[in-house]
């Protein structure tokens, strides 16, 4: 069940190696996703984007 | 060998279930509301942004909520199976996904859309974690009164997100989810008081009693029935609006009247006004959509 530390370092169990995958395929998704956020809202805005908020 | 840091076994769910999503799309949908009914006509994808960072701040309101009151939901059955009481995420994760979470939910509210609404979300984030769930939660039996305006405020935020501005129709439904929030929360805490005494929050029937629960549930829900009339009634709503708002006001007052007249052990009368007061919300908050005709969101 837990992962143990040897000479090599930290070594993941299987279940804590798919919880890492699935966790960081969400964190690249989210940041994929605020990539074309920005992207597409910077075409919405147009000339806009240079006005400063305040 | 010395100790090391467990590896994580926590898996998309577990920080998805940290964010109350049931408690996200309410605020999403109120907040939609607010959008739609708002006289500004933005672009779909504004008003998509908006509501995805009203989401996202949401759950990060949640999340420091789950972060701060992992002792508490740990002594409580209705909680307690919750990811940091069950050891998946680790209270220091919960706190950093929380506070990342909040600050680009924020941030890109304020870049994307404009800065009112995105002022106005910060608040609200900072209002739920840290006035609602560090100081009064655990500090008053009004805890829920006063740090429901948290949960009124996206219908402000969405409007704000249209028109950059404040006015009387956002204003008015902050006031009906407000006074919407101490009945709601009461009835619960009626048939659960057990449980909240054994985490020591002094919801108001722990610190109280019921009898005095079950008439300040009856007074708050005296002011919400007519309150719900007033978006017919101030002309921002109409007709079918005003007709289901009067239907489901009197519903609520019948409900909260037996929840008066109930006593232990029944507690009938209080589960029925709980559930009721969920869709009570969103019936109203639903017809204000259709009776506008979703006139703000299409640009």
């Amino acid at each position: 069940m837990n992962g143990h530390k040897d000479e090599n370092g930290v070594v993941l169990t299987e279940a804590q190696k798919r919880a890492r995958r699935s966790r960081s395929i969400a964190i690249a998704l989210a940041l994929g996703g605020l990539v074309i956020l920005f992207y597409v809202m910077t075409l919405v805005k147009g000339p806009a984007v240079l006005e400063k908020p305040f | 060998m010395g100790a090391y840091a467990e590896p994580s076994l926590a898996d998309v769910g577990d920080y998805v279930a940290l964010m109350k999503p049931r408690v996200m799309s309410l605020v999403v949908f109120t907040a939609l509301t607010g959008l739609a009914i708002a006289p500004v006509r933005i672009h779909p994808l504004t008003g998509f942004t908006a509501l995805l960072c009203i989401a996202v701040g949401a759950g990060a309101a949640g999340v420091l909520n789950m972060w701060y009151d992992a002792d508490i939901d740990a002594r409580m059955l209705r909680t307690a199976r919750r990811p940091i009481p069950m050891g998946r995420i680790h209270p220091r994760e919960a706190l950093t996904f929380g506070v990342i979470l909040a600050g680009f939910a924020v941030v890109v509210l304020g870049l994307l859309v404009n800065v009112l609404a995105a002022a106005l979300l910060a608040f609200t984030i900072f209002f739920y974690a840290v006035i609602y769930t560090i100081w009064l939660k655990r500090a008053t039996p009004q805890n829920i009164v006063i740090g429901g305006a948290a949960g009124a405020f996206p219908p402000m935020i969405g409007w704000a997100a249209a028109t950059g501005s404040i006015s009387l129709e956002p204003v008015i439904l902050f006031l009906i989810i407000f006074f919407w929030t101490p009945p709601h929360f009461w009835a619960l805490a009626l048939y659960r008081t057990e449980d909240y005494a054994r985490a020591g929050v002094p919801m108001l029937p722990v610190v109280k009693g019921d009898d005095v629960a079950r008439r300040q549930i009856l007074l708050y829900t005296l002011i919400l029935a007519p309150l719900g009339l007033a978006p017919w009634l101030l002309g921002f709503a109409g007709p079918l609006y005003g007709a289901t708002a009067t239907l489901a006001g009197a519903i609520m007052l019948w409900l909260a009247i037996q929840v008066w007249r109930e006593r232990r052990p029944e507690d009938r009368a209080s589960r029925n006004l709980f559930a009721f007061s969920v869709l009570y919300l969103f019936v109203l908050f639903a017809v204000l959509l259709i009776d506008r005709g979703f006139g703000g969101m299409i640009g």
